[in-house]
C-alpha cells in the first residue's frame, strides 16, 4: 500500500512534465497550424504551397524521428534543453496536423459569410479575423479534441532524449521493483485520466460553442 | 439630369470567361430613387448589383457613386462598401453572433465606434426593423423573414447612402414575404435610395420610382411601373411583366385596366 502511495507520488513528479509538454506543444500547434491553414486557403501561391509541403513533409514522418531531428540537429546550434526539444518536436508535428483541421474549417465555412463581411466593408483581413475564424475554430473543436489527445500521449515520447516524463518514471520503477505491471499500469491510469478529462473539457467546449446553421 | 445622380453606371461589360453577362449597362440612380430590376434568371442582375460593391470586379464601364469613381484604381474598396448596403438572398447572417452582434459588428469594427455607442445604435437599427425582442436570439433561432430583417438592420447600420438588394424574398417562404417588404416600403418611405432586384410586382408597382427591365446583359426598357405595365415600347417587356405578375402577385390581374 506504501509502495503504491510512493509509486504514485513518484509518477506525478512527471506529471508537470507530461502535461507542460503537452501544452507548449499543443499551443505552439494551434499557432502556427492556423496560420498555416490560413495561408493554404487564402495566401499566395508559394506561400500556400510552402505550407502544404511542410504538412507533406511532416506528417510523414514518425514523430519520434522529428524530436531526434529537432534534439540532436537543432540544438547544436541553438542552445535548447532536452524539454523544449522535445516539447517544440512535438509542437512542430501537430502544427502539421492542426494546420489540416484547421484548413478544412476553414473550408466549410459557407462562402456567403466572406461575401457579406467584405460587403460591410471589413478588410479582408477583419473578415478572417471577426467572421471565418470564430466559426472555423468551433467547427474545429471535435478533430482537435481528437489531436489534444495524441499530443498528449505522444509527449511519452520525450523520454527517448532523457526527459523524466511519466513513463521514464514508471520504467525506473519497473527496473526497480522489478514489478512492470503495476508500474505501468499506474502510468497508464493516469494516462487515462488525463485523456478523458482533457476530452472531456473539449466536449463541453464543443456544445457550449455549437454553431447551428 | 445624370450631373445630380447619386449612382452612375456606365458602359458595364462583365463576362465570365467566354459567356458575356453583362454588354453593356448604362444606368442612373438618383438619390431616394427606388429601382426595381427586373428580368429572367442569368441575365446578369445579380452580376450587376456585385460589380456596384465592387464584389465582382467589371471588365469595363465606370461606376460613379456619388463624386467617387469606384472603377478607378487604388480606391480604398473597404471604404465605398462601408456606403453602400448590400442585403442577399440567402441572408449570410454571420452564424457565430446574435441578431444584435450582427447588426453591432460592423459599426464596432469597421467604423470603430465604442461598444455602448454600437449596442445603442444596434438596437435602435434592429427596432427599425422590429426585431428588437429578437436581440439576443442567433441566426439559426430566427425564422427565414427575420434573418432577412436583420440583414437589413445590419447593412443600415453603416448609415449607408444606397442600399443594394439582390433578391431578397427569393429565399423566403411565402408567408413572410411580406413582413421584408414592409421593411423594404418603410425604407423607401423614410428617402432611402433603394436598387432592388426582384420579382416582386406588388412591390414594384406600388413603392418603386422605376422599373427597369434586363435581359441577355442588356437593359431592354426602364421607366415609372404605370409606363412599363401598360404603356411599354416592346411587346417583349409586357409579356414577361404580366408573366410575373402572374406568378408572383396574386392580385394584380384584377387591378390591371
Amino acid at each position: 500500500m506504501q509502495d503504491l502511495a510512493f509509486l504514485f507520488s513518484y509518477l506525478l513528479q512527471g506529471l508537470g512534465v507530461t502535461i507542460g509538454v503537452t501544452i507548449i506543444a499543443l499551443s505552439f500547434g494551434f499557432v502556427l497550424g492556423i496560420g498555416m491553414a490560413l495561408l493554404r486557403v487564402y495566401g499566395n501561391k508559394l506561400a500556400s504551397t510552402l505550407a502544404a509541403i511542410y504538412s507533406t513533409v511532416i506528417r510523414a514522418l514518425p514523430v519520434v524521428l522529428v524530436i531526434f531531428i529537432l534534439y540532436f540537429g537543432i540544438s547544436r546550434i541553438v542552445d535548447l534543453s532536452p524539454f523544449l526539444s522535445g516539447a517544440f518536436a512535438l509542437g512542430f508535428a501537430s502544427t502539421a496536423y492542426q494546420s489540416e483541421i484547421f484548413r478544412g474549417a476553414i473550408l466549410s465555412v459557407p462562402q456567403g459569410q466572406m461575401i457579406a463581411a467584405r460587403a460591410l466593408g471589413m478588410s479582408r483581413w477583419k473578415s478572417i479575423r471577426y467572421i471565418i475564424l470564430p466559426q472555423a475554430i468551433r467547427i474545429a473543436i471535435p478533430a482537435w479534441s481528437n489531436e489534444a489527445a495524441i499530443v498528449l500521449k505522444d509527449s511519452s515520447l520525450v523520454y527517448v532524449i532523457g526527459v523524466p516524463e511519466m513513463l521514464r518514471r514508471a520504467e525506473y520503477v519497473s527496473a526497480r521493483t522489478l514489478e512492470p505491471f503495476i508500474a505501468f499500469g499506474v502510468a497508464a491510469l493516469i494516462y487515462f485520466i488525463l485523456t478523458f478529462t482533457t476530452n472531456r473539457g473539449l466536449d463541453y467546449l464543443e456544445r457550449r460553442y455549437k454553431l447551428q446553421m | 439630369m445624370s450631373d445630380q445622380a447619386l449612382l452612375r453606371i456606365e458602359d458595364l461589360h462583365k463576362a465570365y470567361h467566354t459567356h458575356e453577362i453583362l454588354k453593356g449597362i448604362s444606368l442612373d440612380v438618383q438619390e431616394k430613387e427606388v429601382v426595381v430590376i427586373i428580368g429572367p434568371s442569368g441575365t446578369g442582375k445579380s452580376t450587376m448589383l456585385r460589380c456596384i460593391n465592387l464584389l465582382t470586379r467589371p471588365d469595363q464601364g465606370h461606376i460613379w457613386l456619388e463624386e467617387i469613381e469606384i472603377t478607378a484604381p487604388h480606391v480604398n474598396i473597404d471604404k465605398i462598401r462601408q456606403r453602400i448596403g448590400m442585403v442577399f438572398q440567402d441572408f449570410n447572417l454571420f452564424n457565430h453572433l446574435t441578431a444584435l452582434q450582427n447588426v453591432t459588428i460592423g459599426m464596432a469594427k469597421v467604423l470603430k465606434m465604442s461598444a455602448k455607442e454600437a449596442h445603442e445604435k444596434g438596437m435602435w437599427e434592429l427596432e427599425r426593423v422590429g426585431l428588437v425582442d429578437r436581440a439576443d436570439h442567433y441566426p439559426a433561432q430566427l425564422s427565414g423573414g427575420q434573418k432577412q430583417r436583420v440583414a437589413i438592420a445590419r447593412a443600415l447600420g453603416m448609415n449607408p447612402h444606397v442600399m443594394l438588394f439582390d433578391e431578397p424574398t427569393s429565399a423566403l417562404d411565402p408567408e413572410l414575404i411580406g413582413e421584408v417588404l414592409t421593411v423594404m416600403q418603410k425604407l423607401a418611405e423614410e428617402g432611402m435610395t433603394m436598387l432592388v432586384v426582384s420579382h416582386e410586382m406588388g412591390f414594384a408597382r406600388e413603392v418603386s420610382d422605376r422599373i427597369v427591365f434586363m435581359e441577355n446583359g442588356v437593359i431592354v426598357e426602364q421607366g415609372p411601373p404605370k409606363q412599363l405595365f401598360y404603356q411599354p415600347k416592346f411587346e417583349r417587356t409586357r409579356e414577361f411583366l404580366w408573366k410575373i405578375s402572374e406568378l408572383y402577385g396574386k392580385d394584380e390581374e384584377e387591378s390591371s385596366e
